[in-house]
């Protein structure tokens, strides 16, 4: 096993400057983060707090009827610990609305249409306090493209991003996240039950470790399994990542001018600030 | 301290450029070289690209400037008769676009370093935007009452290149100045600091002992598109020591002293300038003196 552990005191550190220098030098006032209950989001709305205090930090939980009950207890926990805000909006009607008109849609379907839901509430609540979406997407869900196109994976900052899920784990131990949320098993919460890590059929352990050799050491996929690790998984794990690559990129545009958006029309997203 | 000096102050002043707005950069910088200078720092240092930001991309030559143009005459007039390393895009007559670093003294450009190691791997995209420099020349700079002191300047990536600090060496530098806009990578936790912080830490240690000289790092600090400016602004002495510093990763500026004495002591106890067998770097480069 390779030591994946982080200098928790460095990161914490560059996490919360980043969320700070962001948020402020655009002129925004603060952050909404969608509140789950889970590590993730736990820990995102921490560093917002450490970065901004908490009056410029808004949590949102957003429950379906079927969420696990647990899960908005566990975010009224977070809030509570954090002293933010929380805005709890059932999101109950309006999918159960949309979803009168396909009452055959499937599990992935409707968990999609509700991580967009939500996204589409935080754009709306964030506009309301001139706030920014805090994402809490991290490296591990990012590579595997384990979330939802412009839903959960849609916000406009995201401290996480580039820490796998075992390193949020260690980072939130470190921050003192309440036990209860440190130990429950992740979950994207869009059925009662449901559990990331049977969803993906491994561990966020053992796709860490496959991940990092391909993505941070660029071991090709071949060479990775003479390091011990399973060979077809390592294949899993690979298709996986270039299957959701368009996950991981702004819509294509078909190129036609001389200088075009998203090719070669190249500034910088801090542009001016 | 050698009769008839007295010690440089220098001011390492690691700062948050507005990424792409030249006119506030330069009016930032501007003020700030002013007040240094007024409060008795007789160089003081900019990190690289101090007047532009960093990840420019397309706005590289819309903050380009010239060295004739209206920006370096409000430059030179903010230094007086101190003197200021700023840190540029720099447009030449021809259209090409260098990141460099521009030595301004006592009402004048002195001289002006064009970066040579342009990094195009990993985060880095400078060769598509930039043209490279294509050499290190030292340049004698009188500071503190007239003093003259041999200065050479490294851009960042030119560090990474140990020929880079070596032919400034041969040319005789007393002082080496590393303006910088580093993006900080590596949080493991078998290390005490972040990967590129180490990484620089030892280089210039390297450089200032193995060459005797000090050796000023002056980085940028602040994000840009998520990127991390580290800081970490300090000065070593000839042995190698750090005098003052390092900062942290907020905005600030360092003072530190150097004086002509330290460097003489060092190359007494380390004579390894005298002993360098440059004709054995000719010979097996197979170069004559001449090149």
């Amino acid at each position: 096993m390779t030591d994946l552990s982080i200098n928790e005191e460095l990161v914490s550190a560059i996490v919360t400057s980043f969320v700070r220098d962001e948020v402020l030098k655009v002129g925004s006032r603060g952050v909404v983060v969608a509140v789950s209950g889970g590590v993730d989001s736990a820990l995102s709305a921490q560093i917002a707090v450490t970065a901004l205090g908490k009056e410029a930090v808004t949590g949102l939980a957003m429950p379906y009827r079927q969420s696990s009950a647990s899960s908005l207890e566990d975010a009224q926990l977070i809030a509570e610990q954090l002293g933010i805000e929380l805005l709890v909006i059932e999101i109950s009607p309006q999918i159960d609305a949309y979803f009168e008109r396909f009452p055959d849609a499937d599990a992935t379907r409707r968990g999609n249409k509700m991580a967009r839901e939500r996204m589409s509430i935080a754009y709306d609540i964030s506009a309301t306090r001139s706030a920014l979406v805090l994402g809490t997407s991290n490296k591990s869900e990012l590579l595997l493209g384990y979330s939802t196109l412009w839903g959960d994976g849609a916000h406009a900052l995201n401290p996480l991003g580039d820490l796998y899920k075992t390193q949020i784990y260690q980072l939130a131990r470190h921050l003192g996240l309440p036990q209860r949320i440190l130990e429950k098993a992740p979950s994207a919460d869009l059925f009662e039950g449901q559990s990331d890590e049977s969803d993906l059929g491994f561990t966020y352990a053992e796709a860490d470790q496959i991940l990092y050799h391909l993505i941070d050491e660029r071991r090709p996929p071949g060479e990775i399994a003479s390091l011990g690790l399973d060979p077809a998984l390592v294949q899993v794990i690979w298709d996986r990542v270039r299957n959701s690559q368009f996950k991981r990129q702004p819509p294509l545009i078909a190129k036609l001018s001389g200088r075009s958006v998203g090719q070669d029309f190249r500034y910088p997203r801090d542009w001016g600030h | 301290m050698v009769a008839g000096t007295r010690p440089v102050r220098l001011g390492l002043v690691q700062h948050q450029p507005v990424l792409g707005d030249l006119q506030a950069n330069l009016e930032w910088c501007c003020e700030k070289i002013s007040a240094e200078v007024a409060a008795g720092t007789d160089l003081v240092v900019l990190p690289e690209l101090s007047l532009t930001g960093y990840f420019l991309k397309d706005l590289t030559p819309e903050t380009a400037v010239r060295l004739d143009g209206p920006e370096l005459a409000k430059l030179i007039e903010a230094t007086g008769r101190g003197a200021a390393l700023v840190g540029l895009i720099l447009e030449s007559d021809q259209f090409n676009f260098y990141n460099a670093a521009v030595l301004i003294s006592d009402g004048s450009v002195r001289h002006v370093h064009r970066k040579v190691y342009l990094p195009t791997y990993g985060i880095f995209d400078e060769q598509r935007h930039l043209a490279p420099g294509d050499q290190f020349l030292a340049t004698d700079l009188p500071l503190a009452g007239g003093a003259s002191w041999r200065v050479g300047i490294l851009v960042c990536e030119d560090l990474w290149h140990p020929s880079s600090a070596y032919l400034l060496s041969r040319a005789g530098v007393d002082l080496l100045l590393c303006p910088s806009a580093s993006p900080g990578r590596g949080v493991g936790s078998g290390e005490g600091e972040l990967g590129s912080a180490g990484s620089y830490g030892a280089m210039l240690r390297t450089y200032a002992e193995l060459f005797t000289v000090f050796a000023a790092y002056c980085n940028r600090v602040g994000f840009e598109d998520g990127f991390h400016f580290w800081g970490g602004s300090r000065l070593l002495g000839p042995d190698g020591l750090i005098l003052a510093g390092p900062l942290d990763d907020s905005p600030g500026v360092l003072h530190a002293e150097l004086d002509r004495g330290h460097l003489r002591r060092a190359r007494i106890a380390f004579p390894l300038l005298r002993d360098e067998r440059i004709d054995v770097v000719q010979r097996q480069l197979g170069l004559s003196s001449d090149d």
